[in-house]
């Protein structure tokens, strides 16, 4: 097959996000755009407007693609959990790994029924981990106590009355490992929705 | 050895022990029970591990029984040398139900002992380890029973 020696053969790449010169006439007409906020702040050059919209990108581009999760499981999920970290469905290509400490982990997938007594141990697992961290509640049983709601005198009703917060639900009986990327997905949606900076909008 | 009916066992103990052996419970019952006096369990326990006609080696199971004027202790024993079962029962009253411990007879029985203590709330005497198992060690009641009140919130958090 001959080809012309004048086409490249293949398209230079560009980098969304290492390329950017900061002029927002000439900015590319997409998800960048919409990122250059601006937040008041001081320095010790006086009082300004500090352009963080590809900090907060790039920020949240780091966090989302590196997501550890604690080996946690008090449960049958544990078990889907176990087969997604497999081979098969392999968590690691969104970033997922799992660490066996909270100190090394971001995202708390918590897989199983939590009884009373367990309360406890997960509220520490949580508060060991650093910030910022994230929560998964996986399951029927995390989400409202699932078969045990009702007439259950050991089984907590839902892991978000014994945490701070709760940012993705999975629905099931146990999910099925897709469930659990879809969730993992849908935490990295909100995490690039994240605005790190604080201070006043420009 | 062969293995014995439950009717030989029952006729056994009752030639060693007399009045402690009330009952055998055979209708209805797999395996059938032979109900005993509460005090005397140790004895006929390590009586029905050591003989060399009955040989129980395995405390399988150790259940909790509420009938609501009275409780029950029920222990199913296995022989795995000879391959026959049977059931003790000892009826208990309702207020204050006590039995000594099988733990010195059966190892296994410490665990079992715990799980009927935290569950049912029979008081077994003597135990190396009366604490509860599943529940938290602060946990008030006692689930299993019929007359059990659902607490309102455990540690703040609502049940």
């Amino acid at each position: 097959m001959s080809q012309d020696p004048a086409k490249p053969k293949t398209k230079p790449i560009k980098s969304n996000i290492f390329d950017i010169v900061p002029a927002p006439k000439e900015l590319p007409k997409n998800v960048l755009q919409k990122n250059f906020e601006r937040v008041r702040g001081t320095c010790a050059g006086g009082e300004g407007f500090v352009q963080v919209g590809i900090a907060d990108l790039f920020i949240n581009w780091c966090r989302k693609s590196s997501l550890w999760y604690l080996f946690y499981a008090t449960a049958c999920c544990g078990i889907e959990l176990m087969q997604g970290g497999a081979s098969k469905y392999d968590f690691d290509r969104f970033g997922a790994v799992f660490r066996a400490t909270p100190r090394q982990a971001d995202m708390l997938l918590v897989c199983g029924t939590i009884s009373h007594k367990m309360a406890e141990r997960v509220q520490r697992l949580y508060h060991q981990m650093p910030e910022p961290k994230w929560v998964v509640a996986i399951g029927a049983c995390t989400i409202t106590g699932g078969p045990f709601y009702k007439d259950s005198y050991c089984v907590v009703k839902g892991v978000d009355l014994i945490l701070p917060k709760v940012d993705v639900y999975v629905p099931g009986c146990p999910p099925r490992p897709e469930a659990f990327i879809e969730g993992i997905m849908n935490l990295q949606k909100l995490i690039m929705q994240t605005k790190n900076f604080g201070g006043q909008k420009a | 050895m062969k293995p014995l009916t439950a009717q030989e066992i029952f006729e056994k103990l009752k030639g060693k022990f007399g009045a402690a052996v009330v009952e055998l419970q055979a209708e209805g019952f797999n395996p059938p029970f032979v109900v005993v006096a509460p005090g005397s369990i140790q004895a006929i326990g390590r009586f029905l591990k050591e003989d060399p006609e009955l040989l129980f080696g395995s405390l399988m199971c150790t259940s909790g029984v509420d009938y609501k004027d009275k409780f029950a202790v029920a222990y199913h024993l296995h022989s795995m040398k000879l391959g026959h079962k049977i059931g003790i029962k000892a009826f208990l009253p309702h207020d204050n139900p006590s039995i000594p411990t099988v733990d010195v007879v059966w190892k296994a029985a410490i665990y079992q002992e715990r799980e009927t203590y935290d569950l049912v709330g029979i008081v077994f005497e003597g135990s190396c380890d009366p604490n509860r198992i599943l529940l938290p060690d602060d946990w008030e009641g006692h689930p299993l029973r019929k007359d059990y009140k659902y607490p309102e919130q455990y540690h703040g958090i609502k049940i």
